[in-house]
């Protein structure tokens, strides 16, 4: 239970004050009803742990999807000064550039609805998923090399998509300063086998429908619209990234002591951005970032190729195109307005997702005039949402919104409380068909363990930080 | 005295550990993680379940650290090189080192049920304390 008192900002925002050696305070954006979910769990604490670390700019800040975490709670956003702050590996996360993925189709659901499970088996089939799964995508040291260092642009290049797609992926699929002699063997290792994989736990590859649109304009412009068949794709950079950011955590804590920095979590361990240790992870941050780029385009194309061969559509009938590929476990150095200046900072978004909005020039171009899409997958059986970032984000998150539901329930809770029960009946229901590799892991997903993903959207819509434009449905999920 | 038992943790696993030595603690832990991870469905085949002898020796800043880097070290020999731990003793165990023998086999899915995919060992809320029964240990995994 954690004893710290928050203090009412306002309908959606909670401040977290300084005290001790917090540097600065923290903000928690959240409704009533998600403040009181905080007071069961370690979350609130995390955002003051975050708030200790040297350099922090403004604000540790949680967004509503926040939860316990290890480290950053979960839902974290913290920016730091690149002169006097620091890199975490833990304020990244394990899954380095875990993130969504979004197809838009020119199908509408009567296009699908006879050959649905005919192809989610096929997609099923064809998407490697589950725990150690193997891609089909085989890895010469050479060619490794490259996909870390270039990203969804080597998948491109190698027969993957389009470069169309590379223009709506954030960072056009790749981060700049990526080094592959800073990752290690074992990671690398790691990664050889596992290109074009989906992963287990909470990954997924959904199908869903626009069921929902609030906001026609920007909708028009993300190229949504009632009715349409979506596919969201879910999942990082697999046991590459987990291997990166475990080698340098282990480096970090080994020689925390030498930066004189005091942790609160050891977890928190971490080097200033100027130090060599610092921009050796950035570097090796960079390639895992860049591998779960490749990975997720590898997946879209197959998935493209399935749905071409199954129901017998050629390339323009289906006419599949990416609305958006978003990251929400990364470090990045971005530029904002600090007290009036404009300055570079290195954000770490912790399970948050970057909301830049209309106008700015990482927008793509085709999308600057409403805003970037911001992906929010919510659980298996209330689909997501698609917003568009707002000018408010620049202003207090650094940029940055919600990424999910969050969860609720401990995967343990999860699975007591499915005993008896058919999850994928359940879900069946309420019109969702579920193919996955294990019962367990369905339910550890069931939809209870997480929040509902609408009271969360609908925080982030109301506090101006990203708008609402459409609402998905979800109508097949493979999960490994 | 039982070996381990799991707490829960929103989004990850947290697990209990427990030994009247030192040494013992760290072979539970070995123990508890596998038995959390793994479910022996069939009996190792001729072919396949090949048993090999394996030492290593981890090192750590303190003793919590030491069993991070101990777990760390089993969880990448299943995660990176597909090794079932079997039986293992601690050979010797200060504080910052520690010298394990295990037997392990290969992973053969039709042998080895994942119950629990643990991806990663965290040091967050991680304690290592000498109780009156012996040691005990909390550490957070990632699942």
């Amino acid at each position: 239970m954690s004893e710290i008192k928050l203090e009412k900002l306002d309908e959606n925002r909670w401040l977290l004050p300084q005290t001790g050696a917090m540097r600065v305070p923290g903000i928690i954006y959240a409704n009533e009803k998600i403040h009181d979910l905080l007071k069961h769990d370690e979350s609130a604490r995390q955002v003051a742990n975050v708030a200790h670390l040297p350099g922090i700019v403004n604000f540790s800040l949680a967004m509503p999807d926040v939860h316990w975490g290890y480290g950053f709670p979960i839902g974290g956003v913290a920016a730091f000064d690149l002169e006097t702050g620091v890199v975490s590996p833990g304020g990244v996360g394990y899954d380095i550039n875990c993130g969504c993925r979004l197809m838009a189709t020119r199908l509408t659901l009567p296009d699908i609805r006879d050959r649905l499970k005919e192809l989610t088996e096929a997609l099923y089939r064809r998407i490697p998923s589950g725990v150690g799964s193997t891609g089909y995508v085989k890895l010469s040291g050479k060619d490794q090399k490259k996909v870390l260092e270039e990203g969804a642009a080597w998948a491109v290049r190698a027969g993957y998509g389009t470069a169309q797609d590379l223009e709506t992926t954030e960072d056009g699929g790749c981060i700049v300063g990526a080094d592959s002699e800073k990752v290690s063997a074992r990671a690398l290792e790691r990664g050889k086998q596992q290109l074009g994989t989906l992963g287990s736990g909470n990954h997924f590859l959904e199908i869903e429908a626009v069921e929902d649109i609030f906001d026609e304009t920007a909708a028009r412009v993300f190229g949504l619209s009632k009715g349409q068949i979506v596919i969201m794709i879910h999942t990082g950079s697999r046991g590459l990234g987990y291997q990166i950011c475990d080698d340098f955590l282990a480096l970090m804590v080994k020689h925390q002591t030498e930066t004189g920095i005091a942790l609160p979590d050891r977890q928190l361990a971490c080097a200033y951005l100027s130090s060599g240790r610092g921009q050796n992870y950035l570097a090796a941050m960079a390639c895992a970032a860049n591998y779960a780029w490749a990975n997720r385009q590898i997946l879209m194309h197959l998935t493209r190729e399935v749905l071409e061969k199954t129901l017998r559509v050629s390339p323009r009938e289906l006419g599949m195109r990416l609305v958006y590929d978003v990251c929400h476990n990364i470090a990045k150095i971005e530029k904002f307005s600090v007290a009036g200046r404009e300055k570079k900072l290195c954000v770490h978004r912790k399970g948050a997702t970057r909301a830049y909005p209309a106008g700015h020039e990482d927008v793509p171009a085709c999308y600057r005039s409403v805003g970037q899409p911001v992906l929010i997958p919510g659980d298996m059986g209330s689909g997501s949402y698609v917003l568009a970032g707002q000018a408010k984000a620049m202003d207090e998150t650094f940029g940055s919104a919600c990424h999910g539901a969050g969860r609720v329930m401990s995967r343990s809770q999860a699975i007591r409380s499915s005993r008896g029960r058919s999850i994928s009946r359940e879900l069946a229901d309420r019109g969702v068909l579920v193919l996955a590799g294990s019962k367990g892991t369905l339910s550890e997903e069931m939809p209870e363990a997480y929040k509902n993903v609408h009271d969360v959207v609908e925080v982030v819509h109301d506090a101006g930080i990203a708008k609402k434009v459409a609402r998905l449905k979800s109508i097949a999920c493979i999960k490994g | 005295m039982k070996k381990y038992e799991l707490f829960d943790h929103t989004a990850d696993l947290g697990m209990e550990i427990y030994g009247r030595t030192k040494r013992d603690l760290f072979a539970n832990a070995a123990f508890a993680l596998f038995d959390v991870m793994i479910q022996d469905v069939r009996p190792p085949t001729k072919r396949g379940g090949k048993e090999r002898l394996k030492i290593r020796t981890v090192q750590g800043a303190d003793v919590e650290d030491l069993l991070v880097n101990f777990l760390r070290e089993l969880l990448y020999g299943f995660n990176g090189l597909g090794w079932v731990l079997n039986r293992g003793s601690i050979l010797a165990c200060t504080n910052k080192k520690a010298v394990a023998q295990y037997d392990v086999e290969t992973y053969h899915p039709k042998r080895h049920l994942i119950k629990t995919e643990i991806k990663a060992v965290t040091y967050h809320g991680l304690s290592v304390q000498k109780i009156k029964s012996g040691w005990k240990a909390r550490v957070i995994f990632d699942v």
